[in-house]
């Protein structure tokens, strides 16, 4: 088993005839996705990649059974392209592109309370069950089917541990990129109910960063509701207060956000805090040892 | 994206908030006649810089004649002023703004600001108003109290106005003013509006005596007005010329010059330099859709700082491809000498053929296979 993302699962891409569209979508079928199609507004008949294009992901449920998307779009649309995936049923959301406009994000939020669809991202990596299928633009390679759940909010950082993870020969069972910007879909807390509940994952690594309390709020959920070892890593304890560090959503402000904080709620809740990110791997096989 | 207070100023006038009335000048002369121009027998001289704790850095002067406000404007124009905000290098003062004195009866904090945990527009309102709001939180924490809003209405003003102690035609005033500050913050995409302080007047008048606007960036596209308030003296010129290649760079006060990809990643090496005894002298986060002539921007801007004494390159290349890196190194080398010693550790999509390039031009750098690793011989070659 692995968690909301399997070989069945039926994927379209939303920008799927632009650039970053197109190339990730034929990494995502080479890799065993159940990649059916595309939405591209004014493009609806085509065939691109050797799939259906759509106008409206509506047309794509309806011809295809779509049941997750991945979002290319850019920023200026991409929120009105979150919210179409929503009102048209998809379960699955997973929006790639950086830089939406953080107002048009919590529009977002206020319409998803209304719909069961779980959003990853957006400016995130996506998510892979390796060995199955994946929704994203990770380097599929480094991945391997195996014992430990993976939840980030960044993307390179997540590659280090799972090439630690593949390395070790511990693998994954599934990795969520859940981004890094400072209002988003999927959580830790949403991400850690799963793995605690999938027979597959045996630990969780968590990677955090700086800004916002995500990693609190993690800290005090996992005291009272998990049972598997969690082992965790939040970037930024070098950097400065008030300065926004590339992600939107890493920031310390008002000497709120700090990577010391989330590390002490952190360890207060059990979890194994690692400082040095290149021993995540090493400290996860000992746990499960 | 910042701007001055006097740029936030006009903001909020032309939405009907209530400002001091005020010049911006940026020689004595000019202040000396804007004050008279403005009258009264008090005015106010504030620095105008990217930055708050001006008050407490000698920032804000309060003059009673045309000869203190010369000196006031005098002394602050083309000084370096030192805030709690501006770290130890300071921010010089290019212009000042001259402003009515107020009958002030009492002072304010208000902001708004996108909330995390709650997914919406909050205001932070405290009654101790005019002081640093980091020192309230720290030391009177009940004084200050959030207000999550969503389509913003009077229930949620009351509650704001009698937290803040105020009563009869205040509250109404109370009511007007949040509404239009809520409407600005959504019109403008601001990702902060801070009143500090908002104060009531003795005739009763809610006026913002000091503004702070600060514009979500991603949002820069579509808000015309605000971008042409951008004040690049303001900004740290590194930076600007990173992001005009797509780099995302942050100047810091080490010795050990950062090139990585992605945000996360690059933050994990800075904190892994300072593990082992570094400081990095920089954030650089050279993104997914890197290109050749950016790469080689990125490499020149690390060997042109002179506070780099050593550079690692931190590469996981998933879309990034090594041999890109490679690239623009060899690019970079061209007009700008390796004239520190360079760590590489390159690693994922394209590895053998980005590293070959670097081999095959016979260029002293050392490999390491991690980062830990890398960060380790960094910190030996400089030491």
């Amino acid at each position: 088993m692995s968690v909301l993302l399997s070989k069945n699962t039926r994927v379209i891409c939303q920008g799927f005839t632009g650039k970053q569209g197109s190339f990730h979508s034929e990494q995502m079928m080479t890799y065993g996705t159940s990649f059916v199609g595309g939405v591209t507004p004014k493009k609806g008949g085509q065939v691109h990649l050797g799939k259906p294009v759509f106008n409206s992901v509506v047309d794509a449920v309806k011809e295809e059974g779509a049941e997750a998307t991945v979002i290319f779009v850019p920023p200026r649309f991409a929120a009105a392209a979150i919210i179409e995936a929503s009102d048209a049923g998809l379960g699955l959301i997973v929006c790639i592109t950086e830089g939406i406009p953080v107002l048009d994000m919590l529009k977002v939020k206020e319409h998803l309370k209304n719909s069961n669809a779980v959003l990853i991202g957006p400016n995130c990596p996506g998510i892979i069950t390796p060995g199955e299928a994946k929704i994203g633009i990770m380097p599929a390679h480094i991945h391997k089917s195996g014992r430990v759940g993976v939840i980030s909010r960044s993307g390179t950082l997540t590659y280090e541990a799972v090439d630690q993870l593949t390395r070790t020969g511990l693998g994954q069972s599934t990795c969520i990129g859940m981004g890094g910007d400072p209002i988003h879909g999927m959580d830790f807390i949403d991400a850690l109910k799963l793995f605690e509940a999938d027979e597959q994952t045996e630990g969780v690594v968590m990677i955090g960063e700086i800004g916002g309390s995500d990693e609190e709020n993690a800290a005090e959920f996992i005291k009272g509701h998990i049972s598997k070892p969690v082992t965790a890593f939040i970037a930024g304890a070098t950097a400065p207060t008030g300065k926004r560090m590339g992600h939107a959503g890493a920031i310390i402000s008002g000497g709120k956000g700090t990577a010391e904080a989330k590390y002490t709620a952190l360890e207060e809740a059990g979890v194994a805090i690692e400082h040095n990110p290149t021993l995540l791997g090493q400290r996860m096989l000992e746990m499960l040892h | 994206m910042n701007i001055h207070e006097y740029q936030a100023k006009e903001i909020l006038k032309s939405f009907g908030v209530t400002v001091p009335k005020g010049y911006l000048a940026h020689t004595a002369d000019e202040a000396v006649q804007q004050a008279k121009e403005l009258g009264g027998d008090v005015c106010v001289v504030k620095a105008q810089i990217h930055a708050g704790g001006r008050g407490k850095a000698g920032g804000v002067r309060i003059c009673k004649s045309p000869d203190e406000v010369k000196t006031a404007a005098n002394g602050l124009l083309g000084s370096v002023l030192v805030t709690k905000q501006t770290g130890e290098a300071g921010k010089e003062v290019g212009k000042v703004y001259i402003e009515e004195g107020l009958d002030i009866a009492r002072e304010f904090y208000l902001s708004l600001l996108v909330d995390r945990e709650e997914e919406c527009v909050s205001f932070v309102v405290s009654p101790a108003g005019g002081m640093d709001i980091e020192e309230v939180a720290a030391t009177q924490p009940e004084k200050i109290a959030t207000f999550p809003v969503r389509d913003i209405n009077i229930c949620d003003t009351t509650k704001m106005a009698s937290f803040l102690g105020l009563n009869g035609d205040a509250v109404t005033k109370f009511d007007d003013l949040a509404k239009k500050l809520y409407q600005i913050f959504m019109d403008s995409d601001a990702a902060m509006l801070e009143l500090n302080p908002l104060v009531l007047t003795g005739a009763g008048d809610l006026v913002a005596l000091d503004a702070k606007f600060v514009a979500d960036d991603n949002a820069l596209y579509r808000q015309e007005a605000i971008v042409a308030m951008r004040d690049l003296s303001e900004e740290d010129s590194r930076e600007i010329e990173a992001a005009q290649f797509g780099l995302n760079y942050i100047q810091l006060d080490g010795n050990i010059g950062c090139m990585v990809n992605g945000a996360g990643l690059a933050m994990a090496t800075m904190d892994m330099i300072h593990m082992k005894g570094e400081e990095p002298a920089n954030f650089l986060d050279v993104g997914g859709g890197v290109t050749i002539p950016a790469v080689t921007e990125a490499f020149k801007l690390l060997f042109s700082d002179k506070h780099v004494k050593a550079v690692l390159v931190n590469i996981f290349g998933g879309i990034v491809r090594c041999d890109i890196i490679a690239q623009g190194l060899l690019e970079a080398i061209k007009t700008h000498p390796m004239n520190v010693p360079v760590v590489m550790r390159l690693v994922g999509t394209n590895e053998e053929a980005g590293q070959k390039l670097i081999k095959d031009a016979a260029l002293d750098v050392y490999w390491a296979d991690d980062l830990d690793e890398a960060a380790s011989i960094a910190v030996k070659v400089i030491s």
